[in-house]
């Protein structure tokens, strides 16, 4: 009775002739960047090559080919940052007007706006997200962070109601791979905007956009030591969020790396946010615009390779339109090009980075192994060289199954069913995580009890994995707390 | 074949909604796909060959059709190895002379525009005899418009029953459908409307008359490929589709044949099944691919207006 069956269900033996019949010749970004054999860090003001003598590698993962070589901060050039950072922040930074901070800001994002295109070639080849994206996505919406909270700088005591806005400190700020220009712009233009001064540590397979960041820095005559910039891997930041000279720690990335961080700075009186991971679930009612829900999940689960923490990884469809629903989106991926991110066609660019395409890979045995149908699709083969995953899409899975509780950080969608929205709901919420859901439907009070009812930090109604500056962000259990974005965003980095 | 509908099939067209704002995205997401060197010569042939070259004023003359047809023959003298466009689409008493100009049984097709273009606003049975006479002047293809006021007025039944019989009158021609989406209002409105003309016999389905903005726009037109793909998946049979007005770049008619090809696959990449209702659009295309063959963008001026 609720949920009849179409009168005409879908004949499968009509078959579309779908993948490949767009042939697109190569479009590549040939935008000039340049890329130096060693970096560095960034630290009072100027591009140091670093105390010690430990460095790393930065790969292509489109190709596999090492792009430079990067130092890895020691103890020494951490203090270095922290105290550049804490002498801007006493002497300079803390001191100037909002309308001043304003104006630094508001120049650092008009110039990412000029460099964009430069940055997101650069980005591209350092990380493999698809120019598409970059260009369109990534470098937009981080000028659009600038933009945003240079607004604020001097209108704060509306954020503090009234209260005399007072800085932190130092901002230890360590963020990942998959955004790392976005949440670069996450953290600083917050932290910048009140008062605050930044050690920012980059992940260490994407260095290289925040280097160029820091000649930007210089470019706009920021005042030495606001922001300092530290590369490494996970021993450098943790040497950057257990420093005693920090004040608050802002960490985007794994939950389980999340959890380190709070151990370690357990009782030192440091504020902290943490943006952490998530398996969020995408819930198609019947009554939802179905061709547009399907480019929902698109959004969802292959924007960025999957490689986002509030990604729609769990897809729960309604039982009676489940069938037709897997046969649409399976249509759709075939129209999704896997390849070269350079290439302005590419939909779905390379895997981070080896050991991310391994994870991955492994998840997808594990999935078979506990029964789980792995389809794989796209218009066209991977290349033959590099870290490729074509878009997946896993049926058969229970929620008991590895695939549906943790997360994998790929383009891989687990798919379930349900009959009602109270198990929709309670599907959605069986989960470690809570950072984002999606929901579509065309009637708005299911759409609304439904947003109500989820436990997470973000819900999306019919759209999924749309930001702006203006709108907070985060988690909460296992996926975080604490607010990025908007004013909320503006809390964690200011006095109570 | 008599066909019918029934209170059902009614509320099942009009149960397909569609996501403005999504499909605003999807199709945004389609005009960044990036068209260049050889697949673009590929697809600005492949588009030339499917215009249906349209005039229709109060004032064409015989003339003007004349000079129509031989530039929808030929576009360009000078290449003659181009395609040659799919129709020349013209008023019903212009049709005689379409035909005295490209002959008997010329591959390119002659369509008419009847049922009282481009508002409709007829009774039936003279809708219907004009439909028969542009058959008899030798029309192989009538793009009739829908009865807009019924189908806002909720008769569906009606609108349903004027096609039925526009197709039967059409006899051998093909019938192609104005929905008129300009005048429809919302993209649930178009998604029925197509649904409807689909199940009552349309052999293709067209965005506009050209006469009201706005014509042919991209979400319209996903809408309009939707419905033909779910048609496709249920009847299996292929639906042609047909954006007109407003088409004037090689730029966009790439643009719609990029989202054809990733909504409905390479079947539907044919003339057969998409046509481009436009007039200037030609001398575009042309532009475009003699750059691509001289290196540099001729004068506008370099091709004929008709």
């Amino acid at each position: 009775m609720d949920n009849p069956a179409p009168p005409h269900p879908p004949d499968t033996r009509h078959r579309l002739r779908l993948a490949g019949a767009l042939e697109l010749s190569p479009s590549i970004e040939k935008h000039p960047v340049t890329i130096h054999e060693r970096y560095g860090h960034f630290i009072n003001g100027e591009l140091v090559p670093g105390q010690g003598d430990e460095s790393f590698a930065t790969v292509n993962p489109a190709t596999g080919a090492t792009l430079a070589q990067v130092a890895a901060a020691g103890q020494a050039d951490v203090d270095a940052a922290v105290a550049a950072a804490r002498k801007a922040h006493d002497e300079v930074w803390s001191k100037l007007s909002g309308l001043e901070r304003g104006k630094y800001l508001f120049r650092i994002a008009r110039r990412l706006q000029e460099r964009s295109r430069e940055f997101s070639v650069l980005e591209t080849i350092d990380n493999g997200k698809p120019i598409r994206e970059t260009r369109d996505v990534d470098l937009p919406l981080a000028a659009a962070h600038f933009f945003y909270y240079a607004g604020w700088a001097d209108k704060l005591s509306y954020a503090t109601r009234g209260a005399p806005p007072r800085s932190l400190g130092v901002a230890a700020q360590v963020i990942p791979w998959n955004f790392p220009m976005l949440m670069l712009a996450w953290k600083i233009a917050p932290a910048l905007a009140t008062g605050n001064t930044v050690v920012l540590k980059p992940a260490e397979t994407t260095p290289l956009s925040a280097m160029l960041f820091a000649e930007l820095l210089q470019e706009v005559e920021l005042p030495p030591g606001v922001v300092n910039i530290v590369n490494g891997a996970g021993a450098t930041g943790n040497l950057v969020v257990s420093h005693p000279g920090v004040n608050k720690v802002a960490f985007t990335g794994s939950t389980e790396v999340g959890r380190a961080i709070m151990r370690t700075i357990a009782g030192a009186g440091k504020r902290a946010t943490m943006e952490l991971g998530g398996k969020g679930a995408n819930i198609i009612y019947a009554d939802a615009a179905l061709d547009q829900a399907v480019e929902g999940c698109v959004d969802g689960i292959f924007f960025n390779q999957g490689h986002v923490c509030c990604a729609g990884s769990r897809l729960l469809l309604e039982e009676s339109i489940a069938e037709d629903f897997i046969a649409r989106l399976k249509r759709r991926v075939e129209t999704l090009r896997v390849g070269d991110p350079l290439d302005k066609n590419t939909d779905v660019g390379a895997i981070n980075s080896q050991g991310q395409l391994r994870t991955i890979e492994r998840y997808l045995e594990i999935g078979r192994e506990e029964g789980a149908t792995v389809w794989q699709g796209g218009a066209c083969e991977p290349p033959g060289s590099g870290y490729f995953v074509r878009p997946t899409i896993l049926t058969g899975v229970q929620q008991s199954d590895t695939v549906v509780r943790e997360e994998i950080f790929g383009p891989v969608l687990a798919c379930l069913t349900f009959r009602t929205p109270d198990e929709a709901i309670a599907k959605a919420n069986d989960s470690e995580y809570g950072l984002a859901c999606g929901v579509w439907s065309e009637k708005t009070s299911k759409v609304f009890r439904t947003a109500h009812a989820l436990n997470c930090g973000v819900v999306w109604a019919n759209g999924y994995n749309l930001f702006d500056p203006s709108s907070p962000f985060g988690g909460v259990r296992h996926s975080g707390f604490g607010r990025e974005g908007g004013i909320a965003g503006l809390w964690p980095y200011l006095e109570a | 074949m008599s066909r019918t509908c029934t209170e059902s099939d009614i509320r099942r067209w009009r149960a397909s909604t569609v996501d403005d704002m999504t499909a605003a995205r999807r199709v945004d997401r389609v005009r960044k796909r990036s068209i260049k060197v050889e697949a673009k010569v590929r697809l600005l042939e492949l588009a030339l060959s499917m215009v249906d070259l349209t005039t229709l004023e109060g004032r064409d003359s015989p003339e003007r059709v004349r000079a129509l047809c031989r530039k929808a023959q030929r576009p360009y003298a000078s290449r003659p190895e181009l395609p040659s466009c799919a129709a020349v689409c013209v008023y019903p008493s212009m049709v005689p002379h379409a035909r005295a100009a490209l002959g008997e049984g010329s591959p390119i097709k002659i369509a008419a525009v009847a049922t009282a273009f481009p508002s409709g606003q007829l009774p039936i049975a003279l809708k219907l005899e004009e439909v028969r006479r542009a058959v008899q002047l030798g029309a192989d293809e009538i793009d009739m418009v829908i009865n807009r006021g019924a189908f806002l007025a909720g008769e569906y039944a009606r609108v349903f029953d004027e096609i039925v019989a526009t197709k039967d009158a059409c006899g051998e021609a093909h019938l192609k459908v104005i929905l008129e989406t300009g005048e429809l209002g919302t993209l649930d409105n178009v998604a029925a409307a197509s649904r409807l003309a689909m199940a009552a016999g349309a052999d293709f389905i067209k965005t506009s008359t050209g006469k009201i903005q706005p014509a042919a726009t991209f979400p319209v037109v996903l809408v309009m490929l939707e419905a033909i793909r779910e048609h496709f998946l249920e009847t299996g049979t292929k639906i042609g589709m047909k954006p007109a007005g407003g088409i004037r770049t090689a730029k966009q008619a790439l643009h719609y044949l990029a989202l054809l090809a990733e909504t409905l696959g390479a079947d539907w990449l044919t003339p057969d099944l998409w046509r481009f209702g436009a007039s200037s659009l030609v001398n575009d295309l042309l532009r475009q691919l003699l750059w691509r063959a001289e290196g540099y963008y001729q004068s506008p001026r370099r091709f004929s207006v008709d």
